[in-house]
């Protein structure tokens, strides 16, 4: 049984992407008891897999490092990953969590020397690289993972492979019997740091999502551009052949009645961003194409807007692309529309471009049903500000659709909330 | 503090055991690196393993060598309270990057060797670090600025049981929002509310722990986190005071739309900015908003967005200001909640209403019949008693005329961040820039914050939104960057935390972000000192003052231990107990360097701990091979490299020298921000030493690595291998 030692002074949080990290840090930094839990093997959550941020273009594992480092040498800092919270109880100063801890099936002895990695054959879709490729079934999530810890899938479990990961690892890391822990938490203070799920582009039947091939989401073209990444940072088709001419929809599943009703905050930004990839990668042989409604690229971030527009290379159409066709010939999306800003000038509005990629700027939503315990969420299921919600805040994207500043803002004001709650319940018990 | 006792341990497992001598490694330890003693363990970072140590520990152990993985590993393990450690890795920085060959097996051996000898000599000339003992628990946090966000930081801060006070330069609280009819709310029916102010004003002074100053400005600030003394200048009167912590929440004056004639301000009384609409509407309170110039209820208005921003022409600001498409759908609303038959219309080029509430407020402007164009305005000029507007349609691709009774521009904010640091005229009189300045920080780097761009003070780092160049000085609101009033509070509430964690963090005498805990700090050897400032120059955070005489004057808590300073200083008198000249320059000097026919040369990297020396560990993760003949010490930033290393390095017969840093210019990605930047300008003048000594310029390189670069490094430094093979050995090897 896992010993943890949780109080009504201790702050959990739920959620160790970088809104969790940060809110667990800046908490644990002015010398709170804090407790973060993730629900994967490892922390970073989805910005870890981002190839680089806008607007800077810089790397978002150089800030991760730094957070791991502080993670890493903070005292009052608690890390659980593989942890998922199933019940809350009590009130603001006096909560109780149920936490279910799945099994890794590799224990503290791991050195990650990755002996048990080479010994299996069995490979799954890597949910990294948002199934673009196959891992092991003993596998280090990624280049960056803490804990710095293989994992044995649990698909693995009770075949041949389980037994040869076992055998191959020299510190007895490994332990096939493991089963899923219940652990129950104290907490003055909670905080859900839970993320975003990208919404789903099936859903979005005239895009052809899954049925048309060289379509792909926003996400999935990140984890192309990385030089880590699946096809090791080239930009491909599904032929295996370089896409240079590259189109973006925006508002893919976002504003728009019959999906998502919010806009996404992020996407217009992600694919400006984007389309500086397809410049870094193609030079002057790479096209990209914007078919948006309006281009949110609010304060600051207008300086990236007019770089980009200054950009030949790239162009901007202002349309709602109704649907997207294949042409047989070429294996290729053929993008239908009207460009609005024709209308008026006589020419014919209507549009079929065909694109070597399309790739789909698709929403952010929640990522877990919050009401199940007893927040108040609203409309699109972000959590409240309500005072309803007691000792419970929202932080980053569970709160709303946020780009990683603003998610860390709000991460970072959440943590002095909760810092308030302990301060006041030890205020109240001397 | 107990005498210095030193104990090697060298691990067996994850194949070192079989790839290395390790006895040899013991010996080396214990012989050359004078350690107490040299124990390996077939798996150090065991259970067993780490009782081990920590029995020695027990026994009086003080100083660490464990020749095993990288630092980034096993920290959990690893993790003794008390001690000073120097990791050696023997893992991702040596048979990780070594084939498995019997070629291989002698020099990669030697690798380890000097790992181990580098390891000892860090310890060797390294102290504990104590904390700093300049400060005290002062738990009180300054807020300059009492507009909303200001109230907002103060109210948060002592809900958290701080103090708070509260300096205002007008003679009420309440900023632009107090001027505000109502403000938007973003949850539904959507009708706007109270602007918020009077609630706010009523808790703050209720509450004894807020002491609000009006009519009141900054004079004089002095200190650091945990003991800033303020001067308050009260219409005259000065107050001091002694604050923790200090959020600078000054907000922005809006733009002059008196700059805009060509779309009618001046020129008719019915052309009105944002604010000036708010003035109306509150004239109106809920009746019929009239227009100024003969106060007939208006029945048609025109909302020109990005009026004056978004605009590259010159005096026009070239960023959007964020809130105003918010804004002009909210002051719609006041026509239409009055009249649902006022015609309103929004002329937009990008509605920008970003996130889950905006979207719904945009929609509920639809709803409420708000008409929205996308147009760019030409003009603006009276036609009888109505005004005339003339703009482009981009959706019909034409000009379009049309008559309205009142037109609102949509102007952009302009922060109130004081003084530009960076462009002071040494001509400008002290006096002027002590009115300007809203601080007025007796710092040696100028009376303000460094402003980012467009004059806001916000941080660069797009992790790290409260990361400032001013330890314990924390910007909030739209003086950061353009926001909303939801925004605003949000950022106060996040600014008080930051503050609070300062004033926590001095008080212990550890450092903030990006380095948080550590307690070293600067020592400077005042006897050396040439007084020649370039510590105080070039520290990214302003943390060291001068004194009459021109020494440097540090301040500690203000510090955050990158060691700029002591890679500036050109007598190398400035150093940290657990980071110094010596601590590397020792390691540099402990490496075996074979004479010049041995064919074995050897190249030095100084790397950046955050972001060069994680992409080497993650070349070794991933079995990528390099050079054998590489030493590598990590650096807290290449900022902290002083050029004696190199020269050294250079004189004692190394074959090459790589400096990784991060990258630099204006998206630098430096977190001590110009540390990269330092490097690269000192390293462009070792081309003297190098003269001097007869060397080749290529033995020297500074690359920006970044730590996805982890295919890269190893290439690099094989690259240098090569130059080296090509130009032949140094000759000074002795």
């Amino acid at each position: 049984m896992t010993e943890v030692v949780a109080t009504n002074q201790t702050i959990v949080v739920v959620g160790g992407g970088i809104s969790g990290m940060t809110a667990a840090l800046e908490a644990a930094e002015c010398g709170k008891q804090v407790i973060l839990l993730e629900k994967n093997p490892s922390l970073g959550g989805r910005v870890s897999q981002l190839y680089k941020y806008f607007p800077k273009l810089c790397f978002p594992t150089c800030g991760m490092e730094i957070n791991l480092r502080r993670i890493k040498a903070n005292r009052n800092l608690k890390v659980f990953t593989m942890a998922e919270v199933s019940g809350v109880s009590g009130q603001s100063g006096d909560y109780t969590l149920d936490v279910t801890l799945s099994p890794r099936y590799v224990n503290e002895n791991c050195t990650a020397c990755g002996k048990c990695s080479e010994a299996v054959s069995s490979e799954f879709p890597n949910e990294f690289n948002y199934g673009l490729n196959q891992r092991k079934g003993a596998y280090l999530p990624f280049n960056m993972a803490y804990p710095q810890r293989y994992v044995i899938d649990p698909k693995l479990i009770g075949t041949p492979d389980a037994d040869k990961a076992k055998a191959a690892c020299p510190t007895n890391a490994i332990d096939l019997e493991m089963t899923d822990q219940k652990i129950q938490l104290k907490a003055g203070a909670i905080i859900w740091a839970t993320g975003w799920q990208p919404f789903d582009a099936a859903k979005i039947q005239p895009y052809g999502y899954g049925r048309i091939p060289n379509v792909i989401t926003s996400v999935e073209f990140e984890r192309m551009a990385d030089r880590m990444g699946p096809t090791g940072g080239k930009l491909l088709r599904a032929d295996g052949k370089e896409a240079k001419d590259i189109a973006f929809i925006q508002c893919a599943g976002s504003r728009d009645n019959n999906y998502l009703k919010h806009c996404s905050r992020i996407c217009c930004m992600a694919t400006l961003k984007q389309t500086t990839f397809v410049r870094e990668k193609l030079g002057e042989n790479g096209k990209a194409t914007v078919y948006y409604i309006d281009i949110r690229a609010i304060d600051r971030f207008e300086d990236f807007y007019q770089k980009v527009q200054a950009d030949k290379n790239v162009s901007f159409i202002k349309s709602k692309v109704a649907n997207i066709t294949l042409d047989k010939e070429t294996n290729s999306p053929i993008l239908n529309g009207n460009n609005l800003e024709q209308s008026g000038t006589g020419q014919d509005m209507r549009y079929a471009n065909r694109h070597d990629l399309v790739v789909l700027a698709v929403g952010m939503q929640p990522s877990i049903d919050f009401s199940k315990f007893g927040l108040k969420i609203n409309e699109e299921g972000f959590i409240d500000a309500d005072s309803s919600n007691g000792g419970m805040f929202g932080a980053g994207c569970a709160s709303d659709a946020l780009d990683v500043n603003r998610a860390v803002q709000n991460a970072t004001a959440s943590a002095l909330r909760a810092v308030q709650i302990i301060n006041q319940v030890a205020g109240a018990e001397g | 503090m107990s005498v210095k006792k030193v104990g090697a341990y060298i691990c067996k497992g994850c194949g070192l055991g079989e790839r290395l001598n390790i006895k040899a490694l013991e010996n080396i330890a214990t012989r050359e690196g004078k350690t107490a003693y040299a124990k390996s363990h077939d798996f150090l970072c065991s259970q067993a393993g780490v009782d081990l140590i920590k029995a020695d520990i027990a026994e009086g152990t003080n100083f660490l060598v464990i020749g095993a993985c990288s630092r980034r590993a096993k920290t959990e393990a690893f993790n003794f309270e008390g001690v000073n450690m120097s990791r050696v890795n023997l893992r991702e920085g040596v048979i990780w990057v070594r084939p498995n060959t019997p070629e291989a097996k002698e020099t990669t051996q030697e690798m380890a060797e000097d790992y181990v000898r580098m390891g000892c000599a860090e310890l060797k000339h390294m102290n504990f670090a104590a904390p700093s003992t300049e400060q005290s628990l002062v738990k009180h946090v300054l807020v300059v600025g009492g507009g909303i966000t200001g109230m907002t930081a103060a109210l948060e801060a002592v809900t958290a049981g701080y103090q708070a006070s509260i300096v205002e330069k007008s003679e009420q609280l309440g900023g632009v929002a107090k001027q505000l009819y109502k403000r938007i709310s973003l949850k539904a029916p959507f009708k706007a509310i109270d602007n918020g102010v009077s609630e706010l004003k009523a808790k703050l002074e209720s509450n004894p722990n807020v002491k609000i100053y009006l009519n009141s400005t900054i004079s004089q600030t002095n200190g650091a986190p945990g003991r800033f003394s303020v001067d308050i200048d009260q219409n005259g009167t000065i107050v001091t005071e002694t604050f923790g912590a200090i959020i600078q929440a000054t907000g922005f004056t809006p733009f002059d739309m008196n700059k805009l004639p060509e779309l009618g301000a001046g020129k008719s009384p019915d052309v009105v900015d944002q604010m000036g609409l708010e003035m109306l509407a509150t004239a109106a309170n809920g009746g019929a908003i009239k227009r100024p110039s003969d106060g007939k209820e208006v029945k048609s208005v025109l909302f020109v967005q990005c009026a004056g921003q978004r605009s590259q022409q010159e005096g026009h600001l070239s960023y959007c200001s964020g809130h105003c498409c918010l804004t002009s759908i909210k002051q719609a609303t006041y026509f239409k909640d009055h009249n649902p038959n006022a015609d309103t219309v929004v002329l937009f080029t990008d509605l920008r209403t970003p996130g889950a509430g905006g979207e719904n407020f945009y929609r509920s402007g639809q709803e409420k019949g708000v008409t929205f164009t996308k147009g760019v305005a030409k003009s603006v000029a009276p036609n009888g008693s109505g005004l005339k507007v003339t703009f482009d349609d981009l959706i019909l691709n034409q000009v379009v005329e049309q008559d309205f009774d009142l037109i609102v521009l949509a102007t952009g904010m302009i922060p109130t961040s004081g003084v530009d640091i960076d462009k002071v005229e040494e001509t400008t009189p002290p006096e002027q820039l002590k009115a300007l300045s809203i601080l007025n920080l007796n710092y040696r780097q100028g009376r303000d914050m460094p402003q980012l761009v467009h004059g806001f003070v916000d941080s660069h780092f797009i992790c790290f939104p409260y990361e400032t160049r001013r330890t314990g000085i924390y910007a909030a609101g739209p003086v950061r960057r353009p926001m909303d009033i939801a925004q605003a509070q949000e950022d106060a509430t996040g600014a008080a935390l930051k503050a609070i964690q300062a004033i926590e963090n001095a008080a212990l005498g550890r450092a903030a972000h990006p380095r948080s805990g550590d307690l070293s700090f600067p020592k400077f050897r005042k006897e050396g000192c040439t007084q020649c400032k370039r510590c105080t120059v070039e520290c990214p955070f302003g943390a060291i003052n001068e004194d009459e005489n021109r020494y440097p004057v540090f301040n500690e808590a203000r510090c955050r231990r990158c060691g700029t300073c002591m890679g500036a200083c050109p007598v190398r008198v400035i150093s940290f107990e657990n980071y110094s000249i010596e601590t590397v320059g020792q390691q540099i000097k402990a490496v075996n360097i074979p004479d010049e026919y041995s064919e074995k040369p050897r190249l030095l990297v100084l790397a950046c701990e955050n972001d060069a020396y994680p992409a080497l560990d993650m070349a070794g993760m991933n079995r990528l091979e390099y050079s054998a003949y590489v030493r590598i010490i990590p650096v807290r930033c290449l900022g902290s490299v002083n050029t004696i290393w190199l020269t050294d390095a250079l004189n004692s017969g190394y074959d090459g020298v790589m400096l990784m840093g991060c990258q630099k210019g204006v998206d630098y990605q430096c977190h001590f921000v110009r540390g990269s930047e330092m490097a690269h300008y000192r390293m462009s003048k070792i081309d003297d030493t190098l003269k001097q000594l007869n060397l080749e310029g290529e033995r020297v390189a500074t690359y920006e690595i970044a730590i996805t670069d982890v295919q890269k490094v190893p290439q690099l430094i094989n690259e240098m291998a090569e130059t080296v093979q090509r130009i032949g050995m140094s000759p000074f090897k002795f």
